[in-house]
C-alpha cells in the first residue's frame, strides 16, 4: 500500500469521524441542542483531531525513520569482503543494491528464475529495464535486494496496519467518550493552540537552524584552516584543487573580502544618506499632500525591484558609462583616453547599491521625523526661526538616535547585499583604497565559493559558512544594536 | 518658493529690520537652499528610477519581437530518408539531416551557386540553429509531408536578429562586426520578398534555456517560480498567521515572547543569502532533498517571507480595535471563537496585503536560490517540484553573464516581464488595502 493511498485513507477515517462525532452528539442532545455543552461542529471536530493527528505523527515518522534503518540493515548483511572495503565502497554496493531491488521488482517471473538460474547476467537483466549497473553484479546482490524489497514489503505493510488501527482506533474512542457534559469545545481549542505555538515557535526554530548550521559547517572548516588564518589572514587565494596538487589547501584570509564589503557598503551609504535624508526632510516638514502622495510611493518603489536587475543596471549602464566618461575626462586633461574607472569597481557597485538604499534610509527616516512631537517645532518657530533652522537646530537633534538606528538598519542591508556586488563588483580580492578598482565581498565569495560542483568535504566549499557565520553576526550586531535604538527612541515620544 | 520671495522682498523696507540686523536675507537665503536640497534629493531618486526602468525597458521591448525567415522547404525523401526505411526505424526520422533541408531552400530562395562554399555557409548561418529541432519536430508531428514543398517559418539567428532590428552598427568594419556585408544585402533581398518578417516572440514565454539567443526563453524558469511561489503561498501563509495569532493574542508578556519578538524583527533583517546557505546544509546535506528542486527553493522562501508575513499580521491584528472582542466575548463566544470568527476575517484585508508584498519579495529573490543550486541549466518543464528547475530571476542572472548582443535584450525583457509580474502583485495589494481596509 503507498503512501499517499495510505494518507487519503487516514483522511477519510477522518472525515468519517467528524461526521460520525457531529451526528452522535446531536443524538445524545436529543433534538434539544442546548443541553449539550459544546456545538456539535466541536465534538465532530474532537472525533477527527483523534483520528488525523496520531495516525498521521506515526505515518510521518515512519517514513522518515525506516528507509534508513532498512540500509543500515541491509548494509549490516553485505558480504564480509565488502564491509571490510570501508565504509565508502560499502555505501557503494548498498547504492547498486538499491538499483538491482528496483528492477528485481520489474522483472516477471519467468525472467526472475531465468535470473536465479544464472541464464542471464544481472547487468542485462538490469538494463532490459533501464536500469543501469556500474558493476557486472554479482549473486550477493541479488540476495541481499531480494532481502531489501522484502524489508520494505514488510515495513509498508506494518506501516499501513498500525496507522490505519491509529486512525481507528482513535476514533472509536474519541466517539465513545462524547456524552452531554462533555467539553470537546475546550478540547479542540486547546489543539489549535497547540498549533498556534508549535508555528510561532519555527521562527526561533530558523534562527537555531541557521547557527546550528553555519556553525557545525564551520567549526569543520576550521578543522582544517586555522581560526587565525582565516579571521587576520590578508591573502584570499582558495585555489580549487587541481590535478596534481590536490594536497595544496590554499589560503583563505577574510580581510580583503571585509575590506571589500565595508568600503563598498561605505561608498553605497556616502551616496544614499544624504540623498534619502534631504528626501526624508522635505517629505516630513515642507512637501505638502499631493507631492507626498505621488513621491512617496515613487521613491518606494525603488526598494520593490529586485535586486538582480540593480545588478543588470550597474552592468548594462553604470559601469560602461562611469568607464567611458572616465576615459573622455582623462582625454581632456591629459590628451590619454584611458579611461581611469574600471567597469566593474567598487565605484559601480558603491553608487547602484546606494540607489537601492535611498527609499530606506528616506522611508526609515520619514518615520521618525514625524514622530518628533509637534510642540517642539511650534516652540522654535514661535521665537522666531525659521523652518529650516528649526529642523537643523531643534528636529533633526531630538530625532538623532533614531534616524542613526535606521542608518545602522540600511547599513546592514549594504553589507548583505548579495546580486549588485555579484554582477558589479568584479571577483578580485585585494586590499587597496582606490575606488575605481574592483574589489569584492564576503557575499560574492560564498555564491563563487558555493555554484557549480560541490562536493562537502573540502575547505574550498565549507569557507563559504565560515564566511556565512561571519556576515550573520555583522548584520546580527547592527541590526540588534539599531532596533534596540529605534524601540528606545520611540519609548521616548510616546 | 515664489510666495516666500514676494514676501521677502515686501518685508524688507520696513524699518525693524534696517534698524537691528538679524541676518534675515541670509537666514531665507539659507532656508531656501535648505528646500532645494529636499526637493533635488527626491528628484534624484526618481530620476534614478526612471533612468533604471528606461534601460530596461530601451533594451528589452524588441525582445518581444522575433525575426522569422519563411522558407520554402522542399521536405526531400532523398534528404530525410533516402534508404526508406522510415515505416521499421522510427529513430530515422529524429536523426535525418534537417539542415539539409533549410540549405537547399536557402540557396534556392537566394539564387546562390551551391558550389561556392563560403557564401553557402554565410547564408546558412542566417537561419538559426534551432531549425533542426523545428524541422524534426514538423516531420515526426506528419511524416506524410516528406515529398512536399511547405513554407515553414524558421527562427533567424540571434545576430541577424539584431540587425533586422536595427541594433548592430552597420558602419563598423566589415571584419569587426558579427553580419557580413552579403548577409545585409540577403536580408534586404528577403525582407523586399515579404520572406523575413518580425513577428511576436512567442518562444520568449514557452522555451527553456538554450545556449542560442533566438531560441531561449522564460518559460521554464516561470513554471519553477510558480511552483515556490506555490509552496511559500500554501506554507507561509498558515504559519504566519498561527504565529501572529499566537503573539499577539494568546502569548504571556514574559521573556520568551520578547525573545521571539526580537527574533522575528532580526530574522526580517537578516541576509537573503544566508538563508541559502540555511537551506543547502538543512534541506539538501542534512534532509537529503534534490538539489536544483522547486520544492527546497519554496522552502527557503519560505523561511526568508515569514517574518514579513508575521509583522504584517501582527500590524493587522492590533488594527482591530478592543471594541469587537469585547463584544464577542460579552455575548459569550470563547476567546478562540472571537479571534476566529470575528478579529480574523477583520483583519484579513491587512494579512493578504502584507503576504502578497513578501510573496512579490520572494519572486524576485535571487541570491539564495543560487546556493541550492537553482542555476542550473533547464531546458524541460519541470513536471513536479521535484525535478529541476530554475527560477525568473536566476534565468536574468545567467543571461546577464552572456556576452552576446541579443541576450542583453533578452534578459531585458525578462526583467521587464518580472517587474510586470512584480507590478500587478503590488497593485493587487494596493487595491486590496484601498476596497477592504477600514478605518475605525
Amino acid at each position: 500500500m503507498s503512501a499517499s493511498l495510505l494518507f487519503f485513507l487516514v483522511l477519510l477515517v477522518g472525515a468519517s469521524a467528524f461526521v460520525m462525532g457531529r451526528s452522535r452528539a446531536m443524538a445524545t442532545a436529543g433534538g434539544k441542542l442546548s443541553s449539550l455543552h459544546s456545538l456539535p461542529g466541536y465534538h465532530g471536530s474532537y472525533a477527527a483531531i483523534w483520528a488525523l493527528l496520531p495516525a498521521l505523527v506515526v505515518l510521518g515518522v515512519w517514513l522518515v525513520a525506516a528507509p534508513p534503518m532498512i540500509d543500515r540493515s541491509v548494509l549490516f548483511h553485505l558480504p564480509t569482503e565488502v564491509l571490510n572495503q570501508g565504509s565508502a565502497p560499502a555505501e557503494l554496493a548498498l547504492g547498486q543494491v538499491k538499483s538491482v531491488a528496483r528492477g528485481l521488482a520489474l522483472l516477471s517471473d519467468t525472467e526472475r528464475s531465468a535470473l536465479d538460474s544464472g541464464a542471464i547476467n544481472l547487468r542485462d537483466a538490469m538494463a532490459a529495464k533501464g536500469i543501469p549497473l556500474a558493476s557486472a553484479g554479482e549473486a550477493w546482490m541479488i540476495e541481499s535486494a531480494t532481502d531489501f524489497n522484502r524489508m520494505t514489503a514488510n515495513s509498508h505493510l506494518a506501516m499501513a496496519g498500525v496507522v490505519l488501527l491509529l486512525a481507528i482506533g482513535g476514533a472509536v474512542l474519541a466517539l465513545r467518550g462524547i456524552s452531554q457534559r462533555f467539553r470537546a469545545r475546550n478540547r479542540v481549542e486547546q489543539v489549535i493552540l497547540g498549533g498556534l505555538i508549535l508555528a510561532s515557535s519555527i521562527a526561533i526554530l530558523t534562527t537555531i537552524g541557521i547557527i546550528g548550521s553555519m556553525l557545525s559547517e564551520a567549526l569543520r572548516f576550521f578543522a582544517s584552516v586555522s581560526p587565525m588564518e582565516f579571521f587576520f589572514g590578508t591573502v584570499w587565494d582558495p585555489r580549487f584543487a587541481a590535478a596534481g596538487q590536490a594536497g595544496q589547501a590554499g589560503q583563505f584570509g577574510l580581510l580583503p573580502l571585509l575590506a571589500g564589503t565595508l568600503y563598498i557598503a561605505f561608498v553605497a551609504m556616502l551616496f544614499a544618506v544624504p540623498i534619502g535624508l534631504f528626501a526624508a526632510i522635505y517629505m516630513a516638514e515642507y512637501a505638502n499632500n499631493t507631492v507626498r502622495s505621488v513621491a512617496k510611493p515613487l521613491l518606494e518603489i525603488l526598494a520593490g525591484i529586485p535586486t538582480i536587475v540593480y545588478g543588470f543596471f550597474a552592468l548594462v549602464t553604470v559601469g560602461p558609462f562611469l568607464r567611458d566618461i572616465s576615459g573622455q575626462l582623462n582625454g581632456l586633461v591629459t590628451g590619454n583616453y584611458q579611461s581611469f574607472i574600471q567597469a566593474q569597481s567598487v565605484l559601480t557597485a558603491g553608487i547602484v547599491m546606494g540607489i537601492m538604499l535611498i527609499p530606506f534610509v528616506s522611508s526609515l527616516s520619514d518615520d521618525i521625523i514625524t514622530q518628533v512631537p509637534r510642540s517642539l517645532r511650534d516652540g522654535s518657530l514661535g521665537l522666531g526661526a525659521t523652518r529650516s533652522e528649526t529642523i537643523k537646530r531643534v528636529v533633526l537633534p531630538a530625532a538623532l538616535p533614531g534616524i542613526v538606528g535606521a542608518l545602522l538598519l540600511t547599513a546592514s542591508r549594504a553589507v548583505g547585499e548579495t546580486m549588485i556586488v555579484v554582477l558589479a563588483a568584479g571577483v578580485a580580492a585585494r586590499m587597496q583604497l582606490n575606488p575605481f578598482e574592483p574589489m569584492t565581498t564576503v557575499t560574492v565569495k560564498i555564491v563563487n565559493q558555493l555554484t557549480g560542483d560541490l562536493e562537502f568535504t573540502s575547505p574550498q566549499t565549507l569557507v563559504a559558512f565560515a564566511l556565512g557565520i561571519t556576515l550573520f553576526a555583522i548584520t546580527l550586531c547592527l541590526n540588534i544594536y539599531a532596533l534596540y535604538i529605534v524601540r528606545k527612541y520611540r519609548e521616548q515620544y510616546e | 518658493m515664489t510666495d516666500m520671495t514676494t514676501s521677502l522682498a515686501g518685508s524688507s523696507p520696513r524699518p525693524a529690520v534696517s534698524r537691528r540686523d538679524i541676518g534675515i536675507k541670509r537666514r531665507y537665503a539659507a532656508e531656501r537652499r535648505f528646500r532645494a536640497y529636499g526637493i533635488g534629493a527626491i528628484s534624484i531618486g526618481i530620476f534614478f528610477l526612471g533612468l533604471l526602468l528606461w534601460t530596461v525597458v530601451s533594451k528589452g521591448y524588441t525582445a518581444f519581437l522575433q525575426t522569422e525567415i519563411v522558407l520554402p522547404i522542399t521536405f526531400s525523401e532523398k534528404v530525410i530518408d533516402p534508404k526508406n526505411e522510415r515505416a521499421t526505424n522510427p529513430a530515422k526520422l529524429m536523426t535525418a539531416n534537417y539542415p539539409l533541408l533549410v540549405r537547399d531552400a536557402l540557396v534556392q530562395k537566394l539564387g546562390i551557386d551551391p558550389n561556392n562554399r563560403a557564401d553557402v555557409k554565410l547564408a546558412t548561418d542566417m537561419v538559426s540553429a534551432s531549425a533542426r529541432t523545428q524541422l524534426r519536430d514538423v516531420v515526426v508531428a506528419n511524416p506524410a509531408i516528406i515529398g512536399q514543398t511547405v513554407p515553414v517559418a524558421l527562427l533567424a539567428e540571434g545576430n541577424i536578429d539584431s540587425a533586422n532590428k536595427g541594433q548592430i552598427d552597420v558602419t563598423v568594419d566589415e571584419a569587426n562586426r558579427k553580419v557580413k556585408d552579403k548577409q545585409l544585402a540577403w536580408m534586404q533581398t528577403l525582407a523586399q520578398d515579404g520572406a523575413m518578417t518580425k513577428s511576436f516572440n512567442t518562444g520568449l514565454f514557452t522555451s527553456g534555456a538554450s545556449s542560442r539567443p533566438e531560441a531561449a526563453g522564460i518559460g521554464v524558469a516561470a513554471l519553477g517560480s510558480l511552483y515556490m511561489m506555490l509552496i511559500v503561498l500554501a506554507l507561509a501563509l498558515p504559519i504566519g498567521v498561527s504565529a501572529s495569532i499566537y503573539l499577539e493574542e494568546f502569548a504571556p508578556k514574559n521573556k520568551l515572547t520578547d525573545l521571539i519578538e526580537v527574533n522575528i524583527n532580526n530574522l526580517a533583517a537578516v541576509p537573503s543569502i544566508v538563508y541559502g546557505l540555511l537551506g543547502l546544509s538543512i534541506f539538501i546535506n542534512f534532509a537529503g532533498m534534490p538539489r536544483s528542486a522547486a520544492l527546497v527553493g519554496g522552502l527557503v522562501l519560505t523561511l526568508m517571507t515569514l517574518p514579513t508575513i508575521i509583522i504584517a499580521t501582527r500590524a493587522a491584528l492590533k488594527a482591530v480595535p478592543p471594541s469587537i472582542r469585547a463584544a464577542a466575548l460579552g455575548l459569550g463566544a470563547s476567546k478562540m471563537q472571537t479571534i476566529f470568527h470575528h478579529v480574523l476575517p477583520l483583519a484579513m484585508p491587512g494579512i493578504l496585503t502584507g503576504t502578497i508584498i513578501g510573496l512579490a519579495h520572494a519572486l524576485g529573490e535571487t541570491a539564495p536560490l543560487l546556493l541550492i543550486g537553482m542555476v542550473a541549466f533547464v531546458v524541460d518543464f519541470p513536471g513536479s517540484p521535484l525535478e529541476p528547475s530554475t527560477a525568473l530571476p536566476v534565468q536574468i542572472y545567467m543571461w546577464a553573464n552572456e556576452a552576446e548582443r541579443a541576450f542583453v535584450e533578452r534578459t531585458s525583457g525578462a526583467i521587464i516581464v518580472l517587474l510586470i509580474f512584480l507590478v500587478v502583485m503590488n497593485l493587487g495589494a494596493i487595491l486590496l488595502r484601498r476596497r477592504f481596509e477600514r478605518r475605525w
